[in-house]
């Protein structure tokens, strides 16, 4: 095997969160750097979806398989239930359809995950106080050109989970490489969450 | 386009005579039958490193390189396969294969029936993209390859690289399904029907035994061609290029050649019907017709592909109507569903189904990227 570059912090926090042997769907999977990861460590399976056909070749030729689709149309080459974890990865905050893929991952998946940057956190609170819209590393875009439409924090995507009867499992949120604990809603610029539907995850439909 | 540097030179065709009567999906049976082939590159010390190359509905064998210096044009898939290609003849021992019921060698309707002395014509069995894959097993066991790397095909090639994956599973690793679909829809059949009516109605067919008449349905095939060449090209493509162009730049107000794009589907037309056999179009087109792997399994595709143990590369492109990426889709989502290995990618080209032949770089490099793991994976 080729020697792996070490994973980016944040697909780090989520590949821990998935059991050896998994089967995955990654969406939005980039260069398919978190399912190479999982398929030499966890002996995981699966597919990595993303809109790019330059991704597409950079993920077959790493080995791991990816399909090239547009995930606002929805997941409709993938059968119910079909996986153990759908991964959606600072994917959702850019999506149109952003209510359809949350319900959509957890039609194809057991469990989802999924991360995306925090728009509460103080650095972007900050800015705002300052008169502007919040720039910065994890979202380096000015306001008219940016892909991110539909911002949240913490507190917006639990409600949306509750409004579709979905369960947070766990929740993790981080600054840079390191965990925060207190006043996560303030402190952490990236958000991950694990859920599912009540029942699913213990197997029942 | 293809400096000679990158070109597998020259290169002959050869011949493999099969004595073993070969029994057809139709019931009937080839009782002895020839393939012309031709291979390029080394096969490995293992074998493993053998990829077959299926051809679509006007292919052939004669994929790669020249058979004299002189020849103005190299093997129809020159700028896929060769020395530092994608189908890299540095690493795979490539073989390409004229499918039974061809015209270029294969035994097919224009051979001689060797009961008879006569060409077969209108007795040739048709044969399906079945029949071809089983023909194209004993060729393997006859070059000793056990176990394909990859097998290759665009459109009905694309055809029967899946029906290698689900006939012989154990001897497929990869199936590359270019521009492809699980079957024809009423549209492709219907247009399939109109070239076949285009060809039967020809007064000089003759039932399919013109040969003994000393004549070819020309007529026929010309427009068999020229319908078929209007379905491989895009609206985009074909505007692009030709447009309302016209030969004098101005109406004569009347029938003869005046638009550009009558011109070239006229000279395409001809060059065709000069070349190629008018059963064998007949033939290929019923194959395509006929292929429905999923229709065994009440339709069920995924079903169908539960045998396969290949790992498959789907690609479609978008400007294709003839095979049109959600065709494509369709054969994804039943791998998918069957728990199969697989990628796909939908290429943007506006050189519709016809981009399968072309070097859109998106589509090179992804063959170039897929095929660097097979040839990896082969040790080749």
């Amino acid at each position: 095997m080729k020697p792996h570059t070490p994973l980016r912090a944040d697909l780090a926090l989520i590949a821990g969160w998935i059991a050896p042997g998994s089967r995955v769907l990654d969406l939005g999977c980039g260069r398919g750097e978190l399912l190479a990861h999982l398929q030499a460590e966890r002996r995981v399976t699966g597919y990595g979806v993303d809109f790019d056909v330059d991704n597409i070749v950079a993920c077959v030729g790493g080995g791991v398989n990816a399909v090239q689709a547009d995930l606002e149309s929805g997941l409709a080459e993938f059968g119910d239930a079909s996986f153990d974890v759908v991964v959606l990865s600072q994917t959702i905050q850019a999506m149109r359809h952003t209510e359809a893929i949350l319900v959509e991952m957890l039609r194809v998946g057991r469990e989802a995950i999924v991360s995306f940057p925090n728009f509460g956190y103080w650095r972007n609170r900050w800015q705002i106080v300052g008169g502007r819209m919040p720039v910065s590393d994890a979202m380096p875009y000015q306001w008219y050109d940016t892909p991110n439409i539909h911002w949240c924090m913490l507190g917006d995507f639990e409600a949306l989970c509750a409004k579709n009867g979905i369960s947070v499992l766990e929740r993790v949120v981080m600054t840079g490489e390191r965990r925060v604990s207190l006043w996560p809603n303030l402190m952490g610029s990236l958000a991950f969450y694990r859920v599912s539907r009540p029942g699913r995850a213990a197997g029942v439909q | 386009m293809t400096d000679s540097s990158s070109s597998v030179g020259l290169v002959r065709a050869e011949r493999a005579a099969f004595a073993t009567p070969l029994p057809l999906a139709s019931g009937s049976v080839l009782p002895a039958y020839e393939l012309v082939f031709e291979t390029y590159g080394t096969l490995n010390a293992d074998a493993s490193n053998a990829v077959l190359i299926c051809h679509a509905l006007s292919g052939h064998h004669h994929v790669a390189g020249r058979y004299a210096e002189t020849d103005k044009a190299a093997g129809w898939w020159d700028n896929m396969v060769g020395p530092g290609k994608p189908i890299d003849t540095n690493r795979f021992f490539v073989v390409g294969v004229n499918n039974l019921g061809g015209c270029h060698g294969s035994t097919g309707p224009s051979s001689v029936n060797p009961d008879t002395g006569r060409p077969w014509g209108s007795t040739f069995p048709l044969v399906t993209v079945a029949d071809w894959v089983c023909a194209q097993a004993r060729l393997a066991d006859r070059l000793g390859i056990e176990c394909w790397a990859a097998v290759i095909g665009g459109s009905l090639g694309g055809m029967q690289a899946l029906e290698w994956s689900i006939r012989y599973p154990d001897r497929v690793r990869h199936a590359l399904l270019i521009a492809s679909a699980p079957k024809l829809s009423a549209q492709n059949i219907a247009f399939n029907d109109v070239a076949r009516q285009a060809i039967l109605t020809d007064p000089e067919f003759h039932g399919g035994d013109f040969y003994a008449h000393g004549v070819l349905p020309r007529r026929g095939l010309r427009l068999a061609r020229m319908l078929g060449h209007i379905t491989y090209l895009s609206d985009d493509g074909m505007g692009e290029k030709f447009g309302r162009m016209l030969r004098s730049g101005e109406y004569k107000f009347g029938f003869d050649v005046e638009f550009e794009i009558e011109s070239y589907l006229r000279y395409q037309g001809d060059k065709f019907s000069d070349r190629f056999d008018a059963n064998t179009y007949l033939l290929m087109t019923k194959a395509l017709d006929y292929f429905d792997p999923a229709a065994a399994y009440g339709g069920d595709l995924a079903a169908a592909l539960a045998p396969a143990r290949a790992e498959f590369l789907v690609a479609s492109f978008t400007s294709d109507w003839r095979f049109s990426p959600a065709r494509s889709r369709e054969t994804v989502k039943a791998l998918i569903a069957a728990g199969k290995r697989v990628s796909y990618a939908e290429i943007e080209s506006a050189h519709g189904h016809d981009a399968f032949l072309m070097t859109d770089p998106p589509y090179v490099a992804l063959m170039r990227a897929y095929l660097d793991r097979v040839a990896q994976e082969a040790g080749a």
